[in-house]
């Protein structure tokens, strides 16, 4: 997901402390930053909002790279919006984080530094204006499926900013199908690159739930504190369930020779996607993770004189208005 | 890394006649751009007809641990709600 094989962090505190503590989770109760929390609840958590946030961040740059070549101004304002709405998701994450004592330029740094992950999804390339479409109606869709249940997870400001930014995927979601269904009902050409776009980012979109976790330690804690909601398998399957029909209406071919229809599971059978190439992905191997961190990283430079003026500028006000106080008194 | 930009708290009036709430954080170098940023980042489908942004460290908060002591006694005050009182059907609606 945008937050993917997040390690949970062992704990060894009071058990008495622990046991309370748990029991609010049990009983739905919300966490909030200055409540007491385990160590390992709270060190999960920036790694898992954290890596969230610079996701949303990342993410802006593969759709990004169509901003000036949308085919009428129209696509263009939709996708300067998506994109801004993408920033904005970054944002309450980081601040969410932060309410639990991690700064904004240490996390940024750690992106940076790579020491913090993204989703291996944004490491790959947007080819063609196809390939909008694809992101909007798959990676968001596929987004979508984690952010829902999010919203109860049991940290407050988490809980929070799942709320805002899944008021805000639909549109990302439904423009993007729209966008594709214009190519799939288009010229022969612009059918064919819908199928390629669907083609290229259908495997990666389910490497976006993580590799089966259903004997993980780490997700059996997560899902104890409630900051993971659903296994990884449970969503992979949520999201083709509910993606073949919609390729279908499409007239697109789903990329997969083993998908049929499960009576019994009442749901479709699918072919894993190649997890070597994920953790390929992980490891910094994927098409365009070094294209990624350097796009990030020449931002963060060139934008530092212009951070540091702002903030000179704003000291030398505050300093005129308190001396203009002084001389007034 | 160069000195980061103060945390600020934005509030929003969502309509008029309504009172501003808390809808997060962001930060700025001074008021005049934390409120540019609070339209960017917490109005952009119409969401407010007004922001105030408050420096984060000018908040108190209460302590969790005090929650007992500070909101307990109001739970033993049953007779500040009306229902707390009969009032027989004939004197009618009050
Ligand atoms: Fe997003
Ligand atoms: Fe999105």
């Amino acid at each position: 997901m945008y937050a993917q094989m997040v390690k949970s962090e062992a704990t060894n505190e009071d058990p008495e402390m622990l046991a309370a503590f748990q029991a609010r989770i049990d009983a739905g109760e919300r966490i909030e930053p200055k409540d007491w929390m385990p160590e390992g609840y709270r060190k999960t958590l920036i790694r898992q909002i954290g890596q969230h946030a610079h996701s949303e961040i990342v993410g802006q740059l593969p759709e990004g790279n169509w901003i000036t070549r949308a085919p009428t101004l129209e696509r263009k304002a939709i996708l300067l919006a998506k994109v801004q709405d993408e920033a904005g998701h970054g944002l309450y994450l980081y601040c969410a984080a932060e309410t639990l004592g991690v700064t904004r330029d240490d996390l940024t740094e750690q992106l940076l530094s790579g020491r913090m992950k993204y989703s291996s999804i944004f490491n790959y390339p947007t080819l063609t204006w196809a390939d909008i479409g694809a992101v909007g109606w798959l990676v968001d869709g596929a987004a979508i499926m984690n952010q829902v249940p999010l919203q109860r997870t049991s940290f407050g400001p988490y809980s929070r900013a799942m709320i805002r930014i899944c008021k805000e995927e639909s549109f990302h979601q439904r423009q993007g199908y729209d966008l594709i269904r214009k190519m799939a009902e288009g010229t022969a050409e612009q059918k064919a690159m819908a199928q390629d776009a669907l083609n290229r980012f259908w495997y990666p979109s389910l490497m976006m739930f993580g590799p089966s976790d259903k004997d993980s330690v780490h997700s059996t804690q997560s899902m104890a504190w409630r900051i993971k909601i659903n296994t990884n398998d449970e969503l992979r399957q949520k999201f083709v369930d509910q993606t073949v029909p919609q390729a279908k209406f499409l007239g697109l071919t789903i990329p997969d020779e083993n998908l049929k229809w499960n009576e019994d599971k009442q749901g479709w059978d699918f072919s894993e996607p190649d997890w070597s190439e994920f953790y390929e992905v992980l490891k910094g191997n994927g098409p365009c993770n070094t294209d990624r961190i350097e796009a990030r990283q020449k931002a963060w430079r060139d934008g530092a004189w212009f951070r540091d003026g702002l903030m000179g500028h704003a000291k030398k006000a505050e300093a005129r208005r308190n001396a203009g106080r002084i001389a007034a008194e | 890394m160069s000195s980061e930009w103060p945390l600020w708290e934005v509030f929003i009036r969502g309509q008029h006649g309504l009172n501003h709430r808390h809808v997060g954080s962001l930060h700025a170098p001074d008021a005049e751009l934390a409120i540019r940023h609070a339209r960017d980042v917490y109005t952009r489908r119409n969401e407010g007809v007004s922001i105030w942004v408050v420096p984060s460290a000018q908040i108190t908060a209460s302590a969790p641990s005090e929650k007992g002591p500070l909101f307990e006694p109001a739970n033993a005050k049953v007779y500040r709600h009306p229902t707390f009182y009969d009032i027989p059907d004939e004197v009618g609606h009050m």
